[in-house]
């Protein structure tokens, strides 16, 4: 299920939001009938995620009161953030000993992807103020990789709203029963609980480890937060991190880069490349579900 | 410490990111450099962050037990480990390397 801890799929996006014709224009015109509940099959899939998710939440909320924050913190951050990347990030910086500030920038920049997010799944989030709000708030990596799994309408409703709203459940009950865990536990170091958050973050992060131009400046930024630590008030090392990304600048024109194809200018561009037919694995991978 | 007011910033600006992308449907593209700034900065932003929080605690190094654990969780993603297991893993190491009197 690697894909639903991917921080970007914008192979997917790609093919979406190439996709102008598709259901947004179709929705007024006749009324969606709605299956409220996706087939056996993807129930199994969303279940497979909300165990996985689920995992994370408790390690999430008792890694939280274990590095020493009230309990009210991770359970405000999963009712309201709802993006659990960002809220690790968030309070990684801050268990650091990061300035909220840094937390808040860091955990922004993580989700800028909601944008593209949001434009992909436009169509399934429409309808009345009260179906958009909590609709949008649902938009996460997992329930618009279930959304774009489906074609028709109101499957695509379906799947999104499902996925969103069970994993928004059980995301918060994980994290408080995390959070009443970690408040059990005196030591959570004892049980090893500190080293969850980077390894849940290695997991997000490798597999878009895709492109020679993307681990060039995932590796500088790393050696940059590394050698910055220690001179560097907390959470400010993170941000200077960002500087890797202009160790990649040459990778911003490579054809042979992990966006050789391009719909616009893509006149100098010349071959697919190697990098493109990862890119459409890729897609094979999100079409195809868990592994 | 987190207060109150950075949750909420935070909680705003997600939200925000989350609404443009609906209310903005069919009036703007994102142009794909933007869409590649985006994901390499969240990757880069995730490595860094778990390299540092493996590393280091404070200002200083954080002892071996944490990064052993990291490691072999970074092992398993690679290996494409269910990602229950690559989380265990990773705790479990570091526990059992500071039973054994790693610090």
């Amino acid at each position: 299920m690697r894909f639903l801890w991917r921080t970007a799929s914008p192979g997917l996006l790609r093919g979406v939001l190439g996709d102008r014709g598709l259901p947004g224009g179709s929705r007024v015109a006749r009324p969606v009938r709605w299956r409220l509940l996706p087939s056996g099959a993807q129930l199994g899939d969303v279940a497979l995620v909300c165990l996985a998710d689920g995992i994370v939440g408790v390690s999430f909320g008792a890694s939280s009161v274990g590095g020493g924050l009230a309990w009210w913190v991770p359970v405000a951050l999963s009712v309201l953030v709802f993006a659990g990347g960002s809220q690790i990030a968030a309070v990684g910086v801050v268990l650091g000993g990061g300035s909220p500030v840094a937390a808040v920038l860091a955990g922004a920049v993580l989700n800028t992807r909601l944008f593209p997010y949001g434009l992909a799944v436009a169509d399934v989030v429409a309808g009345p103020w009260w179906r958009r709000l909590p609709g949008t708030h649902l938009i996460t990596d997992e329930s618009v990789a279930f959304a774009m799994r489906q074609s028709a309408p109101d499957r695509r409703r379906a799947a999104f709203w499902t996925c969103g709203v069970l994993l928004f459940l059980v995301w918060n009950a994980t994290v408080l029963l995390g959070v009443a865990l970690g408040s059990a536990v005196r030591n959570t170091d004892a049980f090893g609980l500190d080293s969850t958050f980077p390894a849940v973050m290695l997991a997000l992060a490798l597999p878009t480890l895709t492109s020679r131009s993307t681990r060039v400046a995932a590796g500088t930024g790393a050696v940059i937060a590394v050698a910055l630590t220690p001179v560097l008030p907390a959470g400010l090392p993170l941000l200077a991190a960002l500087g890797g990304l202009g160790a990649r600048w040459n990778g911003w024109r490579n054809p042979g880069g992990r966006f050789g194809r391009r719909r616009d200018g893509a006149g100098h561009r010349a071959s697919p490349g190697p990098a493109a037919a990862a890119d459409t694995a890729d897609r094979a991978t999100l079409a195809g579900g868990k592994r | 410490m987190m207060p109150v007011t950075a949750i909420v910033a935070l909680a705003v600006v997600t939200y925000a990111f989350r609404l443009a992308g609906p209310l903005l449907r069919g009036r703007v593209t994102v142009p794909a450099a933007a869409e590649r700034v985006f994901a390499d900065a969240a990757t880069v932003l995730l490595i860094a962050l778990a390299v540092t929080s493996a590393l280091t605690a404070g200002h200083g190094f954080a002892g071996w037990a944490r990064p052993a654990g990291v490691l072999v969780a970074g092992v398993l993603v690679a290996r494409r480990a269910p990602f229950p297991v690559v989380v265990l893993a990773a705790a479990a190491v570091t526990a059992l390397l500071r039973l054994a009197g790693v610090s």
